[in-house]
């Protein structure tokens, strides 16, 4: 008998105290109802509050200033070059019109190696969902996205996400993804506790997670 | 299970050894309180914290009435999603798909996210074995790694040393795994995490092989999840060409919806936040992202024996997230090491007994009594596994497995059984009593007196010393109730002012003999 073979019968000779005509939705699973009377604006406020808990940078913007918040966000950074434009990778179907003038754009896509995603000083991306009660962003890596490692190699990461795509929790998050696709859900910084319990930002992932909300 | 803690002693003797080390204890009260109250914190935000646990409860029940149907329904999904599915009875079947996959694609390197399950079945040593170098990615695991140490926590498996020890460690070891430590290197936390990062990044461009485990794998739609707080995770699983997840058959969720009820209860009870930083789901391959080839390791070892145990089975709803250890007084001041298992703490005190069965090893049989009992890792279990109720009945086995692996009597039993012989004939059970009053004569002079002026004996040696020491054993009377009865007619004689046989026994050693004598 194969290995596969030997557990199953194993299993149901394991289980012969659940009766065979038993349907396998028998255990009821009653799931909370949380209180959703929060209107959207004071949502969006407490996702705003909830990914600056995490010591990741949130800005609130319109259509009309999120180009200038996406450029304050790499303002300052010094290259990883030593000098030049900063490297910018930009997953297609990012909005052009939010890529700042004066950096090097590196267009993500799945022919760009792994060395060259570690050489970009940061990338931009949207998301798919925001969790407010968690402060979570979620990238389902479509238009805008990139693939799952263009988020995590560069060491900033900045997420423009809109204020319609922000839910209350997470049941609602996990309704609206499609579980073909791959995702990854992002509160805050990469961040370890690991020595002595004292919170370090940025072990493997970027190490400052800036977010702007678009209303 | 796996032989990584072979050789430690029961329980007892490592817990003794444990309570010595202060600087340990030191470090484990910060730790456990520390994550106790960040978890009390979030957990009381949730208004519907218990409807919550009674639904991830009833997730995984559901899960484990019907684990064939959902394994071969998880089976279908993930191979329509494009991965490779492989069945492993054991730890050596496991680690063999592992390194069978890591020699086909002729690399002798693996990075690994952190995972229990890979713990369990030694899968380094394995792939070691083979030739193969498994590096760890999770800060912790590195440090232990490194270190060639052992993990004392599900969460934080280094919780055990300081950021000086850390230092020396990557000081001293890094260079021989790989890019080394800066010379400058300082013990803040900050700078030790930077170096783990520089060491790592360099396996995780090269690597072609990583290994995973997953915290869910739901049958529905074949999506695993790694939930993480670093990014090694997020690197191993998007990076290299071949990801290995090797999943506990316990691991499945009926439906991808119940996700949501798992996602809220993990972070919050584990490392007490809302979220933790980074979650990763995967269905199958994903074209021109992440890993084009995927394979899983349905992996048993031992467990369809704890399905078996209907009181014991409700140990695989575990979604080892810690919470247990956080609150237990006995892990509070032994640590992990002290259980012998991958699996400390009060879950590991009925897991690891479960898995590896009980009646064959002293160190394993004394894991159910490892406990207070006092509840409190039932109270803050997101899938309410009753621990206690399970000790207990786990305690029931190790007795009983003695009682029939046992050819010599124990102590107990002899004493027990001449007990029932002398007591079932008056005249056997007046002898012994005169026995023991001309032993409690001279024992009275040996004794001490007790709190409350009752005189005890000390420790009693022979085979009788183990339960001599932890008990007050009391001075046999001098005089039993027949003799006294006899010699002073039930009281009524004059002979005797009712202040007891003892300080009259001198007078009447020896001097009656009445019908119930030989």
């Amino acid at each position: 008998m194969s290995a596969r073979e030997v557990i199953l019968a194993k299993a149901r000779r394991a289980l012969t105290d659940v009766p065979d005509v038993e349907p396998v939705l028998d255990v009821e699973v009653v799931r909370p109802v949380p209180d959703r009377s929060l209107p959207h604006a004071q949502v969006v406020d407490l996702f705003d509050e909830r990914v600056a808990d995490y010591r990741a940078v949130v800005e609130r913007a319109d259509p009309g200033t999120a180009a200038l918040r996406v450029a304050g966000a790499l303002a300052g950074r010094s290259p990883l070059a030593g000098s030049g434009p900063l490297r910018i990778l930009v997953p297609p179907g990012f909005p052009a019109g939010l890529v700042p003038d004066d950096v090097e754009v590196v267009p993500d896509g799945p022919d760009v190696a792994v060395s060259e995603l570690d050489r970009c000083d940061g990338v931009l991306s949207t998301a798919a969902v925001g969790i407010a009660e968690t402060g979570t962003i979620i990238l389902d890596h479509g238009p805008g996205q990139g693939r799952r490692a263009a988020t995590l190699v560069p060491d900033l990461h900045v997420c423009v996400i809109r204020a319609d795509q922000v839910v209350a929790g997470v049941p609602e998050a996990v309704a609206a993804l499609d579980p073909a696709r791959p995702h990854t859900w992002i509160s805050g910084p990469s961040a370890t506790s690991d020595i002595e319990l004292d919170r370090v930002e940025g072990v493997h992932g970027p190490r400052t997670l800036h977010v702007v909300i678009v209303s | 299970m796996s032989g990584t803690f072979l050789g430690t002693p029961a329980f007892p003797a490592a817990a003794r050894a444990a309570l010595e080390d202060s600087q340990l204890r030191r470090n484990l009260a910060h730790a456990t309180s520390t994550i106790r109250t960040k978890r009390g914190n979030v957990v009381g935000e949730v208004d519907d914290w218990e409807q919550l646990r009674l639904a991830g409860e009833a997730i995984k029940n559901r899960v484990l009435r019907h684990l064939p149907d959902y394994l071969e329904q998880l089976e279908r999904s993930l191979t329509a999603a494009g991965a490779t599915v492989h069945w492993a009875r054991d730890a050596a079947e496991a680690n063999a798909v592992v390194v069978d996959i890591a020699r086909r694609h002729g690399t002798d390197e693996v990075v690994k996210v952190k995972s229990m399950a890979t713990q369990e079945i030694d899968l380094n040593s394995a792939l070691e074995a083979a030739g193969i170098h498994a590096w760890e990615t999770d800060l912790a695991e590195l440090i232990v790694q490194l270190g060639d140490d052992l993990p004392s926590h599900i969460l934080v498996p280094a919780i055990h040393r300081n950021r000086a020890e850390i230092r020396e460690i990557f000081l001293r070891e890094m260079g021989r795994a790989g890019r080394a430590a800066p010379a400058d290197l300082t013990d803040e936390p900050a700078r030790l995490a930077a170096a783990a990062r520089e060491h790592l990044r360099e396996k995780f461009l090269r690597a072609k092989v990583a290994v995973s485990g997953a915290n869910f794998a739901v049958a529905e739609t074949g999506t695993l999840t790694v939930v993480e707080s670093e990014g090694n995770g997020r690197m191993c699983l998007t990076l290299p060409e071949v990801l290995v997840s090797v999943v506990g058959i316990e691991k499945v969720l009926p439906t991808f919806q119940d996700l949501d009820v798992m996602l809220q209860l993990l972070p919050r009870s584990s490392t007490g936040e809302r979220m933790n930083p980074y979650t990763s789901t995967w269905t199958g391959v994903t074209p021109g992202d992440g890993p084009q080839e995927v394979h899983v390791v349905l992996l048993d070892n031992g467990r369809t024996d704890v399905l078996a145990d209907p009181t014991g089975r409700q140990a695989l709803r575990c979604i080892r997230c810690s919470a247990c250890l956080n609150v237990c007084p006995v892990y509070e001041r032994t640590g992990g090491h002290a259980y012998g298992s991958v699996y400390p703490g009060p879950i590991g005190a009925i897991l690891t007994p479960q898995l590896r069965g009980v009646g064959t090893d002293p160190q394993t049989d004394s894991l159910p009594y490892a406990s207070s009992l006092c509840g409190a890792c039932f109270e803050v279990c997101p899938v309410r596994i009753d621990i206690p109720e399970v000790l207990v009945h786990l305690r029931a086995e190790v007795v009983d497995a003695h009682r029939k692996a046992s050819r010599v009597p124990s102590v107990q039993d002899v004493a027990m059984k001449a007990a029932s012989w002398t007591l079932s004939s008056a005249a056997r059970t007046g002898a012994a009593e005169r026995v023991a009053g001309i032993g409690g004569k001279l024992a009275g002079r040996l004794g001490r007196t007790a709190p409350g002026g009752r005189s005890i004996l000390g420790a009693v040696p022979g085979p009788a010393s183990a339960w001599s020491d932890s008990r007050d054993v009391p001075v046999p009377a001098a005089e039993s109730f027949r003799e006294w009865w006899t010699r002073t007619d039930g009281g009524r004689s004059r002979s005797d002012n009712t202040d007891g046989g003892r300080s009259r026994s001198d007078n009447t050693d020896g001097g009656r003999r009445n019908g119930d004598g030989a």
